[in-house]
């Protein structure tokens, strides 16, 4: 939680200082954020394959948990092209890219704006944001009316960072391992998603 | 934007390679540089006065949208919830 907020009020500053132009935006030009975005994501790569042992840590889990994270993406998708329906300005593709940043706010929304623009990565780190809100809020809620993995499914990819802490007190210490290994794969899927429904 | 990928995919492969070192300050490199994507992302937001006058009806839209996909997936996590619990009952 302290984490999001240092994050949010990196974002919280910019946004006064472009606001009362005290940073002149021009100096921004559209290659920087690209070029740190790319190692971003460079690092974001070394992080993953730097840490085999994540990989064996899962071989004890419930074989049928091993469907978990699809059943994240899935319900989601389907959340989000219900809503596309009514947004009559936004193409089913923009929710799809939207909703596939599944809580990992900071990095889905680098990657919307420099495809799809300021305006839908605006929306994708704000709606992110509020689905770790949400979890964050409604876990206990979660577990009694849809069961002990709804909490993990909602995190999406934060279940093994922000929102861990909440699902291990929810769902309870047995449900640790999934909620790491599913937030692993949803860290990992992310960037593949959104360019993907960005691209169309 | 598949130049994005690419990075990624490298440094997967570079991390796999360097697997024998623990490579603890990536974690760090990570958040500077989210850190500092976000805070151009928001002086880009702030100085779009286009965005800025709509910054209400943007949050709104974000918020169907994530109160969409979370309630999707919570049903959906029902769902598979049903099926690993009828599974250990029977047992």
């Amino acid at each position: 939680m302290k984490g999001s907020l240092i994050i949010l009020s990196f974002f919280a500053t910019g946004l006064l200082l472009g606001i009362y132009r005290f940073f002149p935006v021009e100096l921004l030009g559209y290659n920087v954020s690209f070029f740190v975005l790319c190692v971003l994501m460079f690092s974001v790569g070394i992080s993953i394959g730097n840490d085999p042992t994540s990989f064996h840590q899962f071989r004890n889990l419930n074989p049928r948990l091993i469907f978990l994270p699809i059943m994240t993406i899935l319900g989601t998708w389907l959340g989000v092209v219900v809503v596309s329906f009514f947004l009559k300005n936004r193409s089913m593709a923009d929710c799809l890219a939207v909703g596939s940043g599944f809580g990992y706010y900071s990095l889905s929304s680098i990657l919307i704006t420099q495809c799809k623009g300021i305006e839908l990565g605006t929306i994708a780190l704000l709606s992110n944001i509020m689905r770790e809100v949400f979890t964050l809020l409604f876990a206990p809620w979660m577990v009694k009316y849809f069961g002990k993995l709804a909490p993990i499914c909602a995190g999406g990819a934060t279940t093994m960072d922000t929102t861990f802490p909440i699902i291990v007190r929810t769902s309870g210490k047995d449900f640790a391992i999934v909620s790491i290994y599913q937030g692993f794969i949803m860290d990992f899927t992310v960037p593949f998603l959104v360019t993907f429904f960005c691209s169309l | 934007m598949f130049i994005v990928i690419a990075c990624m995919i490298t440094g997967i492969v570079v991390g796999y390679l360097f697997r024998q070192y623990k490579l603890r300050f990536i974690h760090f490199l990570i958040l500077t540089l989210i850190w500092l994507l976000l805070f151009f992302l928001g002086l880009e937001v702030g100085a779009n006065e286009t965005v800025i006058r709509q910054f209400g009806k943007l949050g709104y839209e974000a918020f169907l949208l994530a109160f969409a996909a979370t309630l999707g997936s919570v049903i959906f996590a029902g769902l598979l919830w049903m099926t690993v619990r009828s599974k250990s009952v029977s047992k």
